[in-house]
């Protein structure tokens, strides 16, 4: 129950900092996205269920305030969340370079999820352009982040949260 | 009870997964559908995380305030003269404009013209979040339905034309900056009155300029400088605020149109305060059919 409300308190403290501070912190207008370091985290430490709800959640909370289409970040983060989850399975929590690496592949995947989905259809077709004005950059800001980032929520997750790491979970664990 | 409990620890991720998936088409097609979202829980949200983003706001504002009391007194003594020079050449031009405005309103009598852009009701409102990718523009301000913010509501700043409100709970709204890439208004010439459609581009973004396309103008009198203000003819925006001015303008391949940038007073990277105007467009229409100011 307690890691529930911090799962949730940690949603939205992430929501709210999204929207102010890390707005503040923006270089060239591009800033880096919180919440999806929070979704590849908690999927990477918790699990695919976790980082389901964790993405759904905050998308919805994104899809609510500033979205056009409601729904649709939802469906993008849940997915990032959920596919992060896989690595829960296979990678150890406890090293920073497997965070930062997953950070990179959402944060590209995103990038391209909002691009074909929200620009293509709308027939902008500069994807070069949007490549190298806000996708590489948002993905150099992002990737940073994390390293930053990550051990907070990897503090949170072991001192807050209830456990959900067993040795059955994990694919190198014979059976 | 505990029947219950143990069938949702077992529901399988993959499942929960397509569910999910289910549910988020559902809602996008039914945005789609009906064109608005679910405002009960919109309304729920809000009351959440309005109070916190207006707190962090003040935080940040307070920050800045102690930053800015660190600068040296030099600066501020040059800034005060040429301050004193600017308030001189302003009082000049305030004399020369109202001399005008007498004029003006000499010829509106005349002409019966009863409207006009400075009379529209506006309220002071302050940027409390923006949104939190980088593909969009828009941003919640801390004024809602409470103080009388009603969808499509234009939104300016200083100089010029800064967006429309798009969301409205009871004490924020969300508003749609005009340099979004899914933003477009409809728009005329000052001199010529030629309509063309503003649209927001992304690629234009870092430039801070606009895109304008379908602009008919055969004996080539819009040119770079032309003033640019919404059309009286569009149906969000009301009349004569003040857009931006052309800077480029290019043949259309058809040899009819041209399309072409504009330049737009407004900072919006430093976008902190704005004016909302609380008078639709639609409002006009309705107050001179029935006589009566709708609310």
């Amino acid at each position: 129950m307690i890691s529930k409300i911090v799962h949730l308190l940690l949603i939205l403290v992430c929501f709210l900092l999204q929207g102010t501070l890390v707005r503040q912190i923006a270089i060239g207008s591009v800033c880096p996205n919180l919440i999806l370091i929070l979704c590849i985290s908690i999927g990477l430490m918790r699990g695919r269920k976790s980082g389901l709800w964790t993405g759904f959640l905050s998308g919805i909370l994104i899809d609510m305030f500033y979205g056009s289409v409601f729904g649709f970040y939802a469906l993008v983060y849940m997915y990032i969340g959920f596919l992060s989850g896989y690595a829960h399975r296979i990678c150890y929590d406890d090293d920073l370079k497997v965070p930062v690496m997953l950070a990179g592949c959402a944060d590209l995947l995103y990038n391209f999820g909002v691009y074909f989905l929200q620009f293509l259809l709308r027939g902008r077709l500069g994807l070069s352009t949007y490549f190298v004005r806000i996708i590489l950059p948002e993905l150099f800001y992002t990737v940073f982040l994390t390293a930053v980032v990550y051990r907070i929520f990897y503090y949170i997750n072991y001192h807050f949260m209830a456990p959900t790491r067993q040795a059955r979970d994990s694919v190198w664990v014979i059976k | 009870m505990k029947k219950w409990f143990h069938f949702r620890i077992n529901i399988k991720s993959r499942h929960l997964l397509a569910i999910m998936t289910l549910f988020c088409i559902a809602c996008i097609i039914g945005t789609f559908a009906t064109g608005i979202g679910p405002a009960p829980l919109r309304e729920a949200a809000g009351l959440i995380v309005v109070p916190f983003q207006n707190s962090i706001r003040t935080i940040s504002d307070y920050f800045q305030g102690a930053r800015q009391n660190m600068r040296s007194k030099e600066d501020l003594i040059s800034e005060n003269e040429d301050l004193k020079m600017q308030v001189e050449n302003l009082t000049g031009e305030i004399n020369i404009l109202i001399q005008d405005q007498e004029e003006l309103d000499r010829l509106q009598e005349l002409y019966d013209l009863d409207q006009e852009y400075a009379d529209y009701p506006k309220i002071a409102a302050r940027i409390i979040s923006k949104d939190p990718g980088n593909w969009y523009d828009t941003f919640m301000i801390n004024k809602g339905s409470r103080d009388g913010i009603r969808v499509d509501n234009n939104v300016i700043a200083g100089k010029g034309l800064v967006g429309i409100v798009t969301e409205v709970g009871s004490t924020w709204s969300t508003v749609r900056s005009i340099i979004d890439d899914s933003s477009s208004v409809s728009a005329m010439t000052v001199s010529t009155d030629d309509n063309f459609v503003v649209q927001g581009d992304l690629e234009l973004i870092d430039e801070g300029k606009l895109r304008f396309v379908e602009l008919y103008d055969e004996e080539n009198k819009v040119t770079t400088g032309e003033q640019v203000v919404t059309s009286n003819i569009s149906e969000k925006y009301v009349e004569g605020l003040f857009i931006g001015y052309v800077s480029e303008v290019e043949q259309d391949t058809n040899n009819l149109t041209k399309t072409g940038t504009i330049v737009t007073p407004v900072d919006f990277r430093h976008l902190k305060d704005v004016f909302v105007i609380t008078r639709n467009k639609q409002d006009s229409f309705s107050s001179s059919g029935e006589g009566e100011e709708q609310e």
